[in-house]
């Protein structure tokens, strides 16, 4: 999604322009309605124990609402972690480096948790 | 201009040390703090759904640091800063589409009815899992 300045501006002095804003809000608007059904799901799944909560995130329509509430949250929280770090690191090199972690951090917990949702989701019937 | 001193007496900035509190801004100040928890506690929701895949061992390892005293401390915490980061992250895109609560008294009011959501919202929720 772009905005219509954009485009008859490039990309402004920050290099950026209001995606990263847009981004945010977007992925916010989609947690409004994923987090409220999370809270209450990972409540009933934690007190079912092992089988009970093998059983729950391997309902098809948990296994989906599940990987769509880990995309939204972890992106979001990229794009959260990206500001504090550009706000707080004024040393160029530690900036990049810490702006990389996140990156990498988070997608290697996207990586891990919708594989482990998509394992036992798929190992359930087997 | 840099360099050249500051012959005006016009004020500066304030630093965060010498700022007088009020409520936007410890509401402002807890968003943050709140979404860099969360961050964290995503790691740890990581981990219990990779220890849920991985097997039965590896959950109740997970299952016993959640049930520890540390463990329930932070849940709480973590319940608290999902709600906190909730309610204000609403009252953000308000501000951003409607674009009402702006009014400092109101702000102020809202604030304050985020911190209170947050606590009381957490200390229910807790109430009803070990209930039911």
């Amino acid at each position: 999604m772009t905005t219509s300045a954009k485009s008859v501006r490039g990309l402004g002095s920050a290099g950026a322009g209001t995606q990263h804003h847009i981004r945010q809000r977007v992925t916010a608007v989609a947690l409004l309605f994923l987090v409220p059904w999370f809270l209450y799901s990972i409540i009933v799944a934690c007190k079912a124990g092992y089988e009970g909560a093998l059983t729950w995130v391997a309902q098809p329509v948990n296994a989906i609402l599940l990987i769509l509430t880990l995309s939204a949250a972890l992106y979001h929280m990229r794009l959260g972690i990206q500001v504090v770090i550009e706000d707080y690191i004024a040393k160029s090199g530690t900036r990049q480096a810490l702006l990389i972690l996140n990156t990498f951090a988070v997608i290697a917990l996207a990586a891990a948790t919708i594989l482990s949702v998509l394992k036992i989701w798929f190992t359930a019937g087997a | 201009m840099a360099g050249q001193g500051r012959a005006d007496s016009r004020p500066l900035s304030p630093h965060l040390q010498i700022w007088k509190w009020h409520w936007t801004m410890a509401g402002s100040i807890f968003h943050r703090v709140s979404g860099l928890g969360l961050y964290g506690g995503a790691f740890l929701i990581g981990a219990w759904l990779v220890a849920l895949a991985t097997g039965p061992e590896a959950y109740a390892f997970v299952e016993m640091i959640a049930f520890s005293l540390p463990g329930q401390i932070l849940l709480f915490l973590w319940s608290m800063a999902v709600l906190y980061h909730f309610a204000n992250g609403l009252r953000h895109l308000i501000w951003d589409g409607p674009m009402i609560g702006f009014n400092p008294g109101v702000a102020s009011l809202w604030s304050m009815f985020n911190f209170a959501f947050a606590i009381i919202g957490a200390a229910v929720i807790w109430s009803l899992a070990s209930f039911y």
